[in-house]
Order: C-alpha cells, then structure tokens, then sequence
C-alpha cells in the first residue's frame, strides 16, 4: 500500500486494507445456535403431533433426562441438557450436527420432518402401516406404498393421517401419509397408493450428504 | 381544579394542639426575599451580633433557631401556593410553584475550546483563509450550470468514466482503475483516520468533544435527526425517564437490544421453565384440536349443499371464485395431499369443474 507524504513531508499512512474473510456458506442466516421460538415450536409439535398424537410429552418431559431442542441453521436438533453445554463449546461455522435432526424448516418457515427423527417417532407411533417383504424395497427406494404391498394397518386410520411404515418383522421403515383410510383400504384395486412416502430409512445411502 | 385554601385547616389544627405546637408566627424587621420556584428565601436581617460572638453551644443554638424561623416562613408562603390534589380525589395535596426568578451559578465550569486541527494550525501559520465555494459549477460540455458534487455533478457521472489516461511515469501493465479506486478509497480512510485523531486529541485535552453531528444543520435525513432527537431525549439528568414527549413524538417502548435486530432466548437458559412452556403449548394444542373438527365439518356439509344446490340451478354462486381458484392450486400440488384441501374439493368435484371454469373463462 503507497503511504502518502502531507504537505510538511510527514508519512501519512492510511487505514489498512480490510482482511479478506473466509468464505462463507450462502444461506446462513441466523448462525447462531437458539431455542425454537413460540411459533417454531408450535410448527415442530404440530407436525410430529401428526404421527405420534400426545405422546409428544413423552418427549418433552423425560423421565431420564433434561431433553430440549434446538435450531441451528434452519435446522432442528433434539439433545440433551449434557450435550447442550458440550456443544456450546464449539465454533458455530464448525458445527455441524448435534443431537439427533429432527428435520428443519424451510425457506418458507414451514417444518419438514427427516428421516433421523425416525427412532423418536417409532417406538411412539399412534398409527402404523405394515408393509410386505416384496414391496419393502420398493418402499425404500423412495415409491409410494401399493394396495398389493401392504400387510397390515392401524384400524381406523383417517384419510391423510400420519403413519410410520414397519416391515413385517416390525422394524420401522420409514414415514408416510395414509392416502386412503382403514376402510377405502379394503374396498380399493392393488394397483392403487395406501401410503404416500414422505421419508425411509433407504435415505441413509441416497441422501448420505445432505442428511446431518 | 379549584385551589384549595388550606390556611383555616392549618389554623384549625393549630388551635387543637396549641400547647404542643410552637408558635408559626415570626416577627421579622425586614420582610424575608421569596423565590418559591427555587425554594428559596433571602433574609437580610443582620443577626444578633452578640450571640455569634459566643461559645459554641450558643452559637448553634442561635442559628438552628433562626434556621427554623426562615423555613417556617418559606413553608408559610409555600401554602399560600394554588395546590390542587394529584393523582384524582385521595392523592398528595401538590403545590404549584411559580417559575424559577434567581439564576443559580453554573456547576460545572465552561466547556473550553477545543484545540485546534492539524489543519487549522497550518493554515493560521500560512495564512489561509477559507473560501466560500459557490454551490453550482460551469459545465462546459453539459454548457450549463451543475452542481459541484451529488447527482448530476459537473464533469459526469465518475461511475461512467470510460477512459483513464497512463501517466507518463506509470507502469504501462497497471490498472488505471484500480488505482483511481484505490486511491479514492485511500483518500477516505486517510480522513477518517485524521478526523477520529482530532476527536481523540479534544477529547484527551478535555474538552467537550464537538458535538456537530447533534447540531442541527437542515441536511440531515430523517433517521439522523430521529438518533438526535433519541440522544437529546436522553441526556438529562434523568436519563430521559421523565421527559414529556413531543405532540407528533411516538411512544417508543425500551429496546433491550438498543435497535439490534430481534432478540431470542438465551441458549443455556432455564430448562425447566422451557420444558414448563412447551408442556403448556403443548396442551394448549391438544385441547383445541375436537374443536376445530366440528368446524370444518359444518362448513364442508354447507359447502356440499352449496354445492348441489348450483349444479341444479345452474347459476353462479358467490363463493365460485374461491372454489375456481382453490381448483387450480390442487393441480400444482399433487404429492402432499393436504387433508383439508381434499376433502373440500371432493364433495365441490362434480360442479366446480362447471363453476370454476365458468369464472376462469370470465376473468
């Protein structure tokens, strides 16, 4: 940088240049680790209100453990007050999970829930789908669930209901949506959708770098 | 709010306890010199010399008795004030006091001038003195008159300087520029820098720090004369915690963050009060849900008889525009199958594809 001589022949040297920053990810928005606030809570409780009912309590208030979740960049991470402290530990730009991910809200503030929060949802699940050994793969690949592949399902499962997909074996696959309820699944052809999929444990492998 | 009078209760009281109560009346030579908006009284009376004179004991005697007389004279004319209750029926009796005659002493000494800039030493020393610019400068191109700097300034817009001359002692590879930027940009920070020096040297000689930016100047945008306005507001002795509004002035409620963007909870903060509200959400969810179910069941049973009733007329109802437009987003949006969505198009299905495309024809 020139350094510029005053009238009197005195060096004047000027403010130094601004260091060049690191580069950062575009869509940070917020990169700090928080709480969820009253209307994100309430979009997360609705949303996994849907497939687990009132057992979200159950959740929230363990018996063996402060459990709280957090939001950290758009996404929402569900651990425990130990975990918390340690994590508080850590830079905001190097962390990059912590917890378990719930899911995370989009551009639009609106919660879409993930397929790591599947061990939370099972064992708590208020309806549940069943799923042949034939379709199972399918289902894990990403389709919708058929007439022909469903085993079993949760009676009186309401039209558009949440419910988590198991395999025979009761190992639970994944999340849907009930397109049709307990009764129109009787009546309806083999070839038509009984779950729509919304996540599957098969994401593990599609999705390996997208998922945290 | 009538004065109230309250010498003939004092005098009343007085005659109750006339035994107990020392006398209010004091006799004075010269009348005492009020000025009641400073709460103060002036008594030229020469005291009595003999007893100052005295030992101790006499002479705090002396004075706490005429100390006493003083303020029951100040405390006399106090009542003679118009007073009025604050606060409606059952507050304080307040006393309006006149405005302030006697000018108290400064405090705090005069500020002292600041001393003077690099620049304004050498300028005294060479003799230069400041020359009015003009506001408005000859353009020779434009061949009118333009302003010195700002929009439209003479000699063009610098953003649109197509063409940089190479110096003749510059590098031929330099970026010609690069170096005006550079160069500007250097400029500004050396002013910067030069100005934040003056401001520091004021402020270590002690004096007031100039406080030209709070001065108004009619340039000033209306969010700088809002930031003085709020620091005027706030540099009373008070803080600003008693000062009147302005007629136009909002209400401006107390930023914790002192106009930081929003604020959210404390990370580590109290868990058990965090799992309390979430519970209590929680709860407050739940119990509204059958609610809601009734709800939308009534109006999707309206919404059928609606329905069946414009199929068999075969008129235009008036909630086809919902209807027509709650049709086309359906198409969009195929895979999450929003439970309310389809159940309001299904029973609609057999004549909204009539209604609705009867409105879309029309828009």
């Amino acid at each position: 940088m020139a350094a510029a001589r005053s009238p009197r022949g005195r060096r004047v040297t000027s403010a130094p240049r601004p260091l060049p920053l690191p580069a950062r990810s575009p869509r940070v928005r917020c990169g700090a680790m928080r709480p969820l606030t009253e209307a994100e809570t309430r979009a997360v409780f609705e949303k996994l209100g849907r497939y687990i009912g009132e057992n979200i309590q159950l959740l929230v208030d363990r018996p063996d453990g402060t459990y709280c979740f957090r939001l950290h960049r758009d996404r929402v991470y569900y651990l425990s007050e130990k975990l918390l402290k340690v994590a508080t530990s850590i830079p905001r730009d190097n962390l990059v999970s912590l917890g378990t991910c719930f899911g995370k809200f989009t551009k639009t503030q609106k919660f879409r829930l993930s397929v790591t929060a599947l061990d939370f949802l099972a064992p708590y699940a208020k309806y549940k789908v069943w799923v042949k050994p034939g379709s199972e793969q399918s289902f894990l690949y990403g389709n919708h669930v058929l007439k022909s592949g469903l085993g079993r399902i949760t009676e009186n499962t309401a039209q558009y209901q949440g419910v988590v997909v198991y395999s025979m074996a009761d190992v639970p696959l994944g999340f849907g949506v009930a397109a049709k309820s307990t009764q129109e699944c009787r009546k309806v052809d083999p070839m038509a959708i009984v779950v729509f999929h919304q996540a599957d444990v098969g994401e593990y492998v599609r999705n390996e770098d997208t998922l945290t | 709010m009538a004065a109230v009078r309250v010498e003939e209760v004092l005098a009343a009281a007085e005659e109750q306890e006339a035994e107990k109560r020392r006398s209010i009346t004091v006799e004075k030579e010269l009348e005492l010199e009020f000025d009641l908006g400073n709460l103060l009284a002036v008594d030229r009376n020469p005291p009595a010399a003999a007893g100052l004179r005295g030992d101790v004991p006499r002479r705090e005697a002396l004075l706490r008795a005429l100390a006493r007389d003083n303020t029951q004279l100040l405390v006399a004319q106090l009542w003679e004030l118009p007073a009025e209750r604050a606060g409606g029926a059952g507050g304080p009796l307040v006393a309006r006091l006149p405005e302030p005659a006697f000018r108290l002493p400064r405090e705090k000494p005069p500020p002292r001038p600041r001393p003077p800039t690099r620049w304004e030493q050498f300028a005294r020393l060479k003799g230069i003195r400041r020359r009015k610019r003009t506001s408005l400068v000859w353009d020779e191109e434009a061949k009118e008159w333009r302003r010195r700097w700002g929009y439209r300034r003479a000699g063009g817009d610098p953003a649109r300087a197509w063409l940089a001359e190479v110096p003749a002692n510059a590098d031929p590879e330099e970026d010609q520029f690069a170096r005006l930027r550079r160069e500007k940009r250097e400029r500004v920070a050396r002013n910067e820098l030069n100005r934040l020096r003056n401001l520091a040297r004021a402020h270590r000689a002690g004096t007031a720090v100039p406080a030209a930016p709070l001065h108004p100047t009619g340039h000033q945008s209306r969010e700088e004369l809002g930031h003085v306005a709020r620091v005027a507001r706030v540099s009373t002795a008070s803080l600003g915690r008693f000062q009147p509004r302005l007629p136009k002035e909002p209400a401006e409620p107390p930023s914790r963050n002192g106009g930081k963007k929003r604020r959210f909870e404390p990370l580590l903060g109290n868990l058990a009060a965090e799992r309390s509200r979430q519970l209590e959400l929680l709860r407050d969810m739940g119990s509204k849900k059958p609610v809601l179910d009734i709800t939308r069941a009534v109006n999707k049973q309206l919404r059928q008889e609606e329905a069946e009733a414009a199929a068999a007329k075969g008129k235009k109802q008036s909630k086809r525009g919902k209807r027509g437009r709650r049709q086309q987003r359906v198409g969009r949006s195929s895979k999450r199958g929003g439970a309310r969505r389809q159940q309001q198009q299904r029973p609609a299905s057999s004549s909204s594809s009539t209604a609705g495309g009867g409105k879309r024809k029309k828009a």
